[in-house]
């Protein structure tokens, strides 16, 4: 909420010329979200602090109606958005102090480059990565760093420190550098932009970042992080860079079990596994329950023996990545004939399930809440009754090899997580009662007490 | 087709077909005026050539949405009704739309010239895909009439060859009409038999829509004549000695309805025979034939019959029968319906039950279902028929009562119950009293008859209740009609966002037999410095006529529907879940309110052993119980939301805002400026809001670590065995579950509250007062409900309750600064509208689903409701709300 700048080169009142804002008066200037204020708490020859004060308006920022995330859906409301420095900082630099900003001194030209001890303080901001971040940022840049964290709740302690900070950096450089630096790393820190990023924010990031950021050793996250994660803008930033490789999301919990298990590349192993099966038992129609995104489908398209090839999920939200990912809207006639997506629940016997050689429920059961599983198990051993069901699940044992602790799942959604032994129980449970016969295998590289990172069932009746 | 096919089609309808209407009548027809007879529900398939009249006559004789008119079909498809390369996609559309009519039970009439057998073919097999009846009106004009009206049309374009040629095609085959399968067929031969034909639409034998009983349904007999007559006693009809035999009358003028299987095995059939054929014929009774009754006619006819499956002793009983007995019983069973709808469709009554699509329809598969059931075609280790259970997945909406497969005791299956308790195999005689749904037992005087197999094993509550939900259930545009005068419409987008929320997040439907509604804000205040005020909640009800209302302190914690049980077998016998826990507690989106299976076992014993010195289990004759509660602290469902985002934005704001402060009171002092001391007095202004911000949303936090930090305030007692609460009032709910708290004040806490006549003055000034002093130090606010549960101002249902917030309350709702003037002017634009209306809906089904439950309706008509209520959360409202 609050930007402070401070020179100590005599006569300091000169940043007053540097940021064409006189150190004797309060001036408030109007934006789109609100307003900034812009003063002087002290203004001697030795010490000069000029401030930049956030007045964000709360109830203009509901108006342009952000979409709430799951589970909070007052946060449009009660926000942090008013408080600390973002995005709307940046936009505030560059209507308030839009010529030092871009290096031009009107009355003294001859301050525009001048190197001098600066000291800014931001307080305070909202780090999504932590002090590491802060310091990861800006330290490259020749900044000596100097973080404060605020407690949560002091009435709490036990809820330990919140994640807002109050960085001080110093160094000696030019005010325009410590801006252009500020303008690109303030949203970076923040990691949630205001407003829609689009084409126009590659040009921002190389407009203000030209001279540093090619060189600077986390210019890929900052890339990625600035233009809201997109990775086609990404890439196009990078590539007018250099040539550099794309970065990858570090944050959502699909990708963080990709990494985790990234070292045998489970998930094509998974994939391959279900293919061989497939192929060893003839199936040419397959019901993938679970289908997600469509990774398998995506996989028994391109093999022209699978006829008949339909995905369920609950998610309608899957099913639109999936629809995307497979190109329904692009498919030849033909080809689309092969293939259905619905949307579908696991828990309620539907007949459209019934009538396929083969039925896949890949990493779909540790989804589910334990006591759900019999509803599960008689929608599909029951119900849909398809001559060959493939059953996959993580293998909990083989966790610590990934480097988990103790109790710790694989990914947020999974409900459970089986040992060869829970696993083997229910299945042969379950194929008993339905007249099913289960055979087990692992799936990734084996290790001789652990055992294989997925375990696999495939039923047959 | 089998032997027995044609037979049982040929008999039912079997009304006295005129004879003039059979097409081999080669007699000159005279022109008098004929009406003919078709059935309410079947498929008219008109036949004649180009220009026989065919489009004028159906015009004539039934209702233009009735008519299906390959002509037209063809112009849709064409935008050319000659276009003949447009036939068979015209005829596609005419066929979808024939099956789906027939398929709603519509007559439907094809107007095409149908003169050659193919087409006729695909007619006949639609109709009896669909199980209704083919009828053929022949318009058979003269050549010469066609030919001159074909010719003065000038829309058609074909000559005189066409029709002469389409006329050969229908002498060549017309007589083979029934043979094709119409059963009835109309054939006109002039223009003055046309002109003078009326066609009059009967109901279907088994249509007694208009009989509403009530009933005294009785199940299979099977020559155990003491026990039907112990039967008729114990149900309160007067046995009597009348001129043809024994009969029967009721004081309440009940009707009685015997279920078919009168004969074999046991010892006096032709006894049975007599009293049903009595009851029958003085019209007190009606009776479906069983498939005993049909092999018995089998051997009455001189069939081939093996005497088996008890057949042996009825024809022994039979032995010193007359002639005129035995053909009097023989017209008794030809005569016999397959099958009744009863009281407006409520109530379908068939030998082996009726599945949904087969009631009320007459064919050959009707008549199979309803005397054998379905079977799979196999034999069992018994030799008997293995059976598909139909009523399993039974998803209509008549009760269903059958008999013919032996039960241990009578269970309701979907709406759906078997009154076939064995009783010539030792088991009992069993009655359903209708609509009254009580059941009404004889026990057998012996074994007469040793079981072939065993009883059949009781259906476990799990088999009672359907194998799991079925995805048709739920999917897609959902119309779930309520007691409540209200049908209520699920929108198919919101059905398929709230199916991902249950199947990922919510609880075992089987627990789920309710979610509470969402709860409007009373109107908005224009008070200064406040956004909710009383006034309004009391304005509203006084317009809306309420007297009176009850206002309940609305507590801080989380909404908590709990369903407790007196132990965990009773939870597992009225819930159907594995036996295991002694109830559950739920959120208000349906998922589990502990993620602590223990503290929630541990919970659960203590609220089940307060019900339990309070008496409740007596007092309220129950095992179980479902009530709507608060459960505090609401950090305990919520800490993390609390610290993610209240705490976190506290603590940003304080460290942003004394930040800047202290900036302003520097630059303020050193300037000596007036911009930077109004300033620094707004920032400190907002410093102050944010710390009465942080001081609001710490109330809601305590730590919970074991069931004695818990605090549950119940606030309604929804329901028990049997029953719901609805129709007592707030005072009543307030009172009784003011006895429970104090049975254990640790863990429970009574709602405060009062009663407030709204034409009492001092009373409403008080009422206000009493929010101010709750709300004045962060309380959350009260709730206002009319007295009664459903008030109504003339139709129209009254909000059920509207919501009074506290003005500090609402900083952690509308933002911690909501109260600054220029932002509470633009938060009073708020539209309610949308947020009642869902209310309003929401309530209704939550009462709705709650009935069903208590009402023993099945697992999927209670699933509906809530699931109706978790799909109109879906429905984009103002959170703030």
């Amino acid at each position: 909420m609050l930007f402070t700048l401070t020179s100590t080169r005599p006569p300091a009142t000169d940043l007053g010329f540097v940021l064409a804002k006189h150190p004797a008066r309060t001036q408030r200037f109007a934006l789109s979200f609100g307003a900034a204020h812009v003063f002087y708490p002290e203004a001697s020859p030795e010490r000069c602090t000029a401030a930049l004060l956030m007045d964000v308006d709360p109830v203009a920022l509901v108006r342009g109606g952000r979409r709430a995330p799951d589970g909070k859906p007052l946060a449009p409301y009660v926000n942090n958005r008013p408080y600390v420095l973002s995005s709307h900082f940046s936009t505030a630099l560059s209507r308030v102090f839009g010529s030092a900003l871009n290096g031009t001194v009107r009355h003294r030209p001859e301050l525009a480059d001048e190197i001098q001890p600066l000291e800014a303080t931001l307080d305070p901001v909202a780090v999504r990565g932590g002090a590491r971040l802060v310091r990861d940022l800006f330290e490259p840049l020749g900044y000596a760093v100097e973080i404060t964290r605020h407690p949560l709740d002091p009435a709490f302690p036990e809820w330990g420190e919140g994640p807002c900070h109050r960085v001080v950096l110093r160094a000696e450089t030019t005010v325009t550098t410590l801006l252009r630096h500020l303008y690109v790393l303030v949203p970076v820190l923040d990691d949630d932009k205001h407003y829609w990023v689009g084409d126009a924010e590659v040009q921002k990031l190389l407009a203000k970042g030209d001279d540093w950021l090619p060189e600077h050793p986390m210019r890929d996250a900052i890339t990625h992080r600035y233009l809201a994660r997109q990775r086609s803008l990404t890439r196009r930033a990078l590539a007018l860079m250099d040539d550099g490789p794309p970065v990858v999301d570090d944050q959502a919990s699909d990708a963080a079990e990709e990494q985790i298990e990234r070292p045998v590349r489970l998930d094509d192993a998974r994939r391959h596994a279900v293919l061989e099966v497939l192929d060893a038992v003839g199936a040419t129609s397959v019901i993938d329950l679970g289908c997600g995104e469509g990774k398998l489908l995506r996989v028994l398209l391109r093999k022209a023996r699978f006829a008949r090839i339909f995905g369920v999920d609950v998610s309608p939200v899957a099913l639109e990545r999936a629809a995307e990912r497979l190109k329904l809207a692009e498919l030849t006639p033909r080809q689309r004939a092969r293939i259905d997506i619905v949307q579908g629940s696991l828990t309620y016997r539907d007949a459209r399930f019934a009538g396929f050689e083969a039925a896949c429920a890949i990493e779909v059961i540790e989804h589910m809440e334990p006591d759900r599983l019999d509803a599960f198990a008689r929608v599909v051993f029951e119900a849909a009754r398809p001559p060959v069901v493939i059953v996959t699940t993580p293998n909990v044992e083989y966790n610590a090899l990934f480097g988990l602790a103790e109790g710790q799942r694989r990914h947020a959604d999974h409900r459970f997580e089986w040992t060869r032994a829970e696993f083997e129980g229910w299945a042969r449970a379950v194929a008993a009662r339905f007249g099913y016969s289960v055979e087990f295998r692992g799936v990734g590289a084996e290790d001789a007490t652990r055992g294989a990172p997925t375990q696999m069932g495939v039923f047959r009746r | 087709m089998s032997e027995r096919e044609t037979q049982s089609e040929a008999a039912e309808p079997r009304s006295a077909e005129p004879r003039s209407a059979e097409p081999r009548s080669a007699e000159p027809r005279s022109a008098e005026p004929r009406s003919v007879e078709i059935p309410e529900l079947c498929l008219v398939v008109l036949i004649g050539v180009s220009g026989s009249g065919k489009s004028t006559f159906a015009a004539q004789h039934f209702a233009p949405t009735e008519i299906l008119s390959s002509d037209v079909c063809r112009g849709w498809v064409s935008d050319d009704q000659n276009d003949q390369s447009a036939t068979k996609d015209a005829f596609d559309v005419l066929h979808y739309v024939a099956a789906t009519r027939l398929r709603r039970g519509r007559l439907t009439v094809v107007d095409a010239t149908n003169v050659q057998v193919e087409s006729r073919r695909s007619l006949v097999k639609l109709a009896r895909e669909h199980d209704v009846l083919p009828v053929a009106i022949v318009l058979d004009l003269p050549l010469k009439v066609c030919k001159a009206r074909t010719a003065a049309r000038t829309d058609r374009h074909f000559g005189g060859h066409v029709v002469a040629q389409q006329r050969s095609q229908l002498r060549r085959n017309i007589r083979g009409l029934k043979r094709e399968g119409f059963r009835r067929v109309i054939s006109l031969r002039s223009e003055a038999e046309v002109a003078a034909l009326t066609l009059e639409r009967r109901p279907l034998w088994n249509d007694k829509r208009a009989l509403s009983g009530p009933f005294d349904i009785i199940g299979d007999i099977h020559g155990c004549r003491s026990e039907l007559e112990s039967m008729l006693d114990a149900l309160g009809w007067q046995r009597a000695m009348g001129p043809n035999g024994p009969t029967a009358s009721h004081p309440d003028g009940r009707t009685l309805v015997f279920l078919g299987d009168l004969v074999d095995r046991g010892p006096d059939s032709p006894g049975v025979l007599r009293w049903v054929m009595n009851l029958v014929a003085d019209g007190v009774a009606l009776c479906v034939p069983g498939n005993h009754e049909m092999k018995l006619k089998k051997w009455l006819d001189g069939r081939n019959v093996k005497l088996t499956h008890g057949l042996a002793e009825t024809v022994e009983q039979l032995a010193e029968a007359s002639d005129d007995e035995k053909a009097a019983i023989e017209r008794f069973i030809r005569e016999r319906v397959s099958h009744y709808v009863l009281d407006g469709g409520r109530l379908v009554v068939a030998h082996a039950g009726l599945t949904q699509r087969l009631q009320g329809r007459a064919s050959s598969r009707v008549r199979q279902f309803a005397l054998y059931g379905e079977t799979t075609g196999e034999t069992d280790d018994f030799g008997l028929p293995v059976r598909y259970d139909w009523a399993k997945n039974y998803r209509g909406g008549a009760m269903v009562v059958y008999g013919h497969t032996p039960v241990p005791e009578p269970v309701w299956v979907n709406n759906t119950i078997c009154l076939d308790t064995g009783c010539v195999f030792g088991g009992a005689l069993t009655a359903l009293r209708y609509p009254e749904r009580e059941l009404v037992q004889v026990p057998a005087e012996r074994e007469h008859y040793a079981p072939v197999r065993p009883l059949v094993v009781e259906p476990t509550i799990e088999d009672r209740q359907g194998p799991v939900l079925d995805y048709a259930d739920v999917a897609g545009r959902q119309v779930v009609e309520t007691r409540y005068g209200r049908t209520i419409t699920l929108p198919a987008d919101h059905a398929a966002a709230a199916l991902e929320v249950m199947s990922r997040f919510a609880l075992d439907p089987r627990w789920l037999i309710y979610l509470p509604p969402t709860m409007s804000p009373s109107a908005t205040s224009q008070r200064e410095g406040l956004l909710e005020h009383p006034d309004e909640a009391f304005g509203y009800f006084r317009a809306q006529k309420v007297a009176t209302v009850i206002c309940q302190e609305k507590h801080m914690g989380s909404r908590a529907v709990v369903v407790i049980a007196r132990s965990p077998a009773a939870a597992a016998a009225r819930f159907g879940v594995p036996e295991g826990p002694r109830g559950v507690v739920y959120t208000r989106t349906g998922r589990a309110f502990f993620r602590d299976g223990a503290l929630e076992a541990a919970f659960l014993e203590r609220l089940g052993d307060a019900v339990t010195s309070a008496g409740l289990w007596q007092t309220l004759e129950t095992d179980w119980l479902c009530l709507d509660c608060e459960l505090m602290p609401w950090s305990l469902k919520a800490e993390s939301l609390l610290k993610s985002q209240y705490a976190a934005v506290g603590s940003a704001a304080l460290a942003g805002l004394d930040a800047a402060v202290s900036a302003l009171e520097a630059a303020a002092a050193r300037t000596g400026e007036t911009d930077a001391a109004a300033l620094r007095d707004r920032f400190t202004a907002r410093r102050d809001h944010i710390g009465r911000y942080v001081d609001a949303y710490r109330a809601y936090c305590w730590r919970a670590e074991s069931v004695d930090d818990l605090k549950l305030a119940p606030f309604h007692l929804l329901a028990a065995e049997g029953r719901t609460f609805f129709d007592r009032d707030h005072r009543w709910h307030m009172e009784t579950l003011a006895t429970l708290c104090a049975a254990d004040e640790g863990l429970l806490r009574a709602t405060p509250h009062r009663v407030v006549d709204l034409a009492d003055e001092a009373a409403v000034a008080a009422a206000v007062e009493w929010w101010q002093a709750r709300t004045a130090d962060g309380g959350e606010g009260m709730v206002i409900k009319p007295l009664e549960w459903l008030a109504r101002k003339g139709s129209r249902l009254v909000q059920p309750a509207l919501k009074c917030r506290g003005r500090d309350y609402l900083r952690i709702i509308y933002g911690p600064e909501y109260l600054e003037p220029e932002h509470l002017s633009r938060l009073r634009s708020r539209g309610l509208k949308r947020k009642r209306s869902l209310a309003e809906r929401e309530f209704l089904l939550g009462l709705e689903g709650l009935e069903r439950f208590a009402a023993g309706e099945p697992l999927y008509r209670v699933h509906q409701c809530v699931f109706g209520v978790m799909a109109l959360e879906a429905e984009p409202v103002d959170p703030r709300l």
